[in-house]
């Protein structure tokens, strides 16, 4: 760090159709630095980046006010391309990938390496024709992209489609992406750790750190706090479109950074005491396999007790996400499945339902929701189409009731939080993490008995995550839904869960009460160790 | 553009709101409509006719709803729907009735062939998931090129409809009068100040478009909606694809097929062979200045839409002929609307 500025905003202020989500914000990036920007959902960081990065989404919406200043001048973006020629990097909070293409073309894409050929030689005179002709350089291509994938400590193979990753990996060819580009000088990375396991975080960190050091600034947005205080030289805790305040290194203690998030004393979580499951099975699942690009599942065999709380963990990619959207129907499965002593057809999203299951999605805006659809759309489709809930019979046709819904769904904006203008304002325009209680809400509308969820708090911000933990306990202790988690962090199911699963390569490497010890939950998460009953 | 939209005036939020093209075409139809006005053309015809365009065309427009809504882009295959509609028109025809009995057979075939038409388009379009827009197109040219053989070579008998000379094949035009020519447009038809109301005509479009509103809040239109937006999310919720979109197709096409009878009693002709040929394009370009897009759309869409789209040929075509040289019309309207489709088409079409 030389404490050298590189990038400014000033009094930043930004409306969304009459609605204020930025307030003079100000804050300044040294080089080298990784500055972290932490806040609740909703609270603008991604619209702050959107900003800097010139994202289209601003200028449709009326622009802005206030100054962007690198190096010292005043810039004004208005197109990502601007942004990368000024050196700026972004990965996104939502994936800008091409699912079709693999690896190596979406880190490449537009810049790819070239070798002349004859043809382009022919017409080398005529500028930038004559490079558009020439042959792609893949061996240069394939070393560069290894080369940024490792820096990242990943096995990608690079030829691998994209739409075939997990969601962790896709994390990892955004970011390899960003690093590949040679000028980038500041990084933005908008919750990139979100979908990552707290160990494929460390490497990320990690990663971010030897960047830092190269003299790249990085801005971080993260709700893992313990994250932010680990690599953070500053961080600017926004809240309610306002900057709540700046804290640098010496002054960064979970506690109090969280305070000033919601702006007011958080009650630590405990663990609440949890009365036993009932000794019969709700779910019984035998020889599961389940082709699910990314999470494969081989042979999984699995009892859930009725009224427990089931964790399942797993590093990304060995299948642990797999078991949840093969019951449910989503991915192709075979084996057996019995809910209730009564076997459940599989590859049958509707049998799935009809057996009161439902599932939390972890690819929320691939799965879990109708974008350009409204809140209480999202909320209540799935009860309507798959139990005929929320519906008027008038002349022998069935419409929706839309006074029944509307009720509905303001019950549940109050009791998840969820941040929005009210019950008909378009689901894409919610914040991350408001979307993923949308989600959630849908889910829990099917009044399901037994409920997946995978994981419930990506992208949540950390009082929102408490509240969305403790409902699912809640849920689970009033009315007796038994509830399934797969996560990705761990500290979460310890302080849910009675049991957990641990997958490994698309098997089930033990059982373990929740209170095992981190060693031997790594060392069987890893592979290490094998160990039945629980 | 550095303003937060809070702080701008009302007018330029409007204009947002309102969206640029519609916005355009407004002005253009009130220069329009002033220009007509200095030139002294007569006004009261002038209202007539945009009045009863708008009703005449406004059921093919509606038919784009279930199509966009199932994520299917706008029905191109519209003359599809549409030669059903005339084959429906012809038969009643042909059975010799007339009046309303004629135009309710004819309107119950019509429903009843696009229906079935719509049903095999769908299996069709079902296997060629993403290219719906291309393949509609060209089956459309198809369908109209196939019944052209198929006019010249069936049996009809009925010597209105045949060729003057006799033998078999329909002629081009064929008059409705005397069979159910302008029956909607003369239900409970009023005159004011010279102005005439197509009232039958009017009510029967309103009553479509209150039908499909209904029906897009309903299980199914719900369900078909979410097709659209989501065909993964869809699946996910247990619905299957394939019947949702198999259900917009008939609607749509069966939509098309009465609208096309809707609009022949309002012509007074029923125009066969290449006639249908455009008439989809025209459809889908009234729906997109009505602020429609590729994967979007309302009721209120195609109200707005049909009306802009409408007037302004009305009215320009007067104007034009004034203005330039004869038979501007026809060039002006598919200009105009493979204009609009193009700049829609351009458009990006996730606007948030
Ligand atoms: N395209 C949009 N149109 C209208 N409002 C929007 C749009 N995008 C975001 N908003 C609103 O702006 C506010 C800030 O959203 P933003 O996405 O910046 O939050 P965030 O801090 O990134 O939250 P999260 O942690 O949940 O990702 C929210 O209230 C959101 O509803
Ligand atoms: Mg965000």
């Amino acid at each position: 760090m030389t404490g050298k500025t590189v990038l400014e905003m000033r009094g930043i202020t930004k409306d969304y159709s009459g609605n204020r989500v930025l307030k003079n914000v100000s804050f300044a990036v040294e080089e080298g630095e990784i500055h972290s920007l932490i806040g609740e959902n909703g609270a603008g960081k991604s619209t702050l980046m959107n900003i800097l990065f010139g994202m289209p989404v601003i200028h449709e919406s009326g622009g802005f006010k206030g100054e962007v200043i690198l190096d010292g001048r005043a810039v004004s973006i208005s197109t990502p391309k601007e942004a990368m020629n000024l050196g700026i990097g972004m990965v996104h909070q939502e994936f800008v990938l091409l699912p079709g293409f693999n690896v190596l073309e979406n880190v490449k894409l537009n810049r790819e390496s070239t070798k002349p050929n004859p043809i382009s030689r022919i017409f080398w005179g005529f500028g930038k024709t004559g490079k558009k002709l020439e042959t792609l350089d893949y061996p240069t291509m394939k070393r560069d992209v290894r080369a940024a994938l490792s820096s990242l400590s990943t096995s990608i193979d690079e030829m691998t489609p994209v739409r075939d990753l997990p969601v962790g990996h896709m994390q990892f060819v955004e970011i390899a992406r960003e690093l590949d580009k040679s000028k980038v000088r500041l990084l933005v990375l908008d919750e990139p750790t979100a979908v990552l396991t707290e160990s494929e975080a460390e490497t990320l960190l990690a990663a971010m750190r030897g960047l830092a050091a190269k003299g790249i600034a990085i801005l971080f947005i993260s709700h893992r706090l313990g994250e932010v205080a680990s690599v953070s030289e500053h961080v600017t805790v926004m809240r309610d479109g306002e900057v709540a305040g700046r804290l640098t290194r010496g002054e960064l203690d979970a506690g109090s950074m969280a305070e000033m998030m919601v702006g007011r004393r958080l009650a630590a979580s405990e663990r609440p005491a949890r009365r036993e499951a009932a000794a019969d099975v709700i779910l019984k699942v035998e020889n599961l396999s389940v082709r699910m690009p990314g999470e494969n599942v081989s042979d999984v065999s699995l009892e859930v007790r009725r009224g427990e709380i089931l964790g399942i963990a797993g590093l990304a990619g060995q299948g642990k996400l797999g078991i949840a959207n093969g019951v449910m129907g989503l991915y192709p499965a075979q084996g057996s499945v019995r809910k209730d002593g009564r076997p459940v057809p599989l590859n049958d999203a509707a049998s799935a339902m009809a057996a009161r299951m439902a599932l939390v999605s972890e690819d929320r805006r691939g799965l879990g929701l109708l974008l350009d659809q409204s809140v209480e759309d999202n909320v209540t489709v799935r009860a309507m189409q798959a139990q005929g809930g929320f519906l008027r019979s008038f002349m022998g046709f069935s419409f929706a009731d839309s006074a029944a819904i509307r009720a509905h769904t303001k019950k549940m904006i109050e009791a998840l939080d969820i941040r929005c203008t009210g019950p008909a304002q378009r689901v894409r325009r919610l914040s991350g993490g408001n979307q993923q209680k949308v989600c959630i809400a849908g889910a829990l509308t099917l009044s399901p008995d037994l409920l997946f969820v995978s994981e419930p708090t990506r992208g949540i911000d950390i009082g929102a995550r408490e509240l969305v933990l403790e409902l699912l306990r809640r849920l689970n202790f009033e009315r007796g839904v038994t509830v399934v988690v797969t996560s990705s962090e761990l500290a979460e199911l310890r302080s849910t869960c009675d049991r957990i699963v641990v997958v490994y390569r698309g098997q089930v490497q033990g059982i373990v009460p929740w209170d095992v010890s981190n060693v031997e939950l790594g060392l069987l998460m890893a592979g290490e160790k094998k160990k039945e009953a629980a | 553009m550095d303003i937060p939209d809070g702080e701008k005036g009302f007018f330029t939020r409007t204009l947002r709101d309102f969206g640029m093209a519609r916005s355009i075409i407004v002005c253009f139809l009130a220069f329009l409509l002033i220009q007509a006005f200095f030139l002294g053309l007569p006004m009261d015809q002038l209202l007539s006719s945009m009045l009863t365009r708008f009703g005449m065309n406004g059921i093919l427009a509606l038919a784009m709803i279930p199509t966009i809504q199932a994520g299917m882009g706008p029905n191109f295959a519209l003359p599809l729907g549409i030669v059903c509609g005339l084959l429906g028109g012809t038969m009643a025809i042909e059975a010799g009735l007339r009046g309303w009995p004629s135009f309710l057979l004819a309107l119950s075939l019509a429903v009843l062939l696009g229906g079935v038409a719509g049903w095999l388009y769908a299996l069709l379009l079902n296997r060629i998931k993403g290219q719906e827009m291309t393949v509609g197109t060209y089956c459309g040219f198809s369908v109209v090129s196939l019944m052209c053989i198929f006019w010249t070579l069936a049996p009809y008998s009925e010597p209105e409809m045949i060729w003057a000379y006799g033998g078999t094949g329909l002629r081009n035009t064929i008059s409705l009068a005397g069979w159910y020519e302008k029956i909607l447009d003369n239900l409970w038809r009023v005159e004011v100040h010279g102005v005439v109301i197509p009232t039958g005509t009017l009510l029967c479009f309103l009553l479509a478009c209150i039908l499909m509103k209904a029906f897009l809040r309903s299980k199914t239109g719900i369900a078909m909606t979410a097709v659209g937006s989501n065909p993964r999310f869809a699946h996910a919720i247990g619905l299957r694809i394939d019947r949702y979109r198999t259900v917009a197709s008939i609607l749509s096409n069966a939509l098309a097929a009465a609208g096309m009878l809707v609009y022949a009693q309002s012509f007074g002709f029923l125009q066969l062979y290449q006639a249908p040929l455009f008439m989809a394009f025209f459809a889908v370009a009234s729906v997109l200045i009505g602020g429609a897009s590729m994967n979007r759309i309302t009721v209120a869409n195609v109200l707005i839409g049909n009306f802009l789209f409408q007037s302004v040929l009305v009215v320009s075509m007067p104007v034009a002929n004034l203005v330039f040289s004869d038979n501007m019309s026809e060039i002006l309207r598919i200009v105009i609307s493979n204009g609009i489709i193009l700049y829609a088409l351009t458009r990006k079409e996730a606007r948030a």
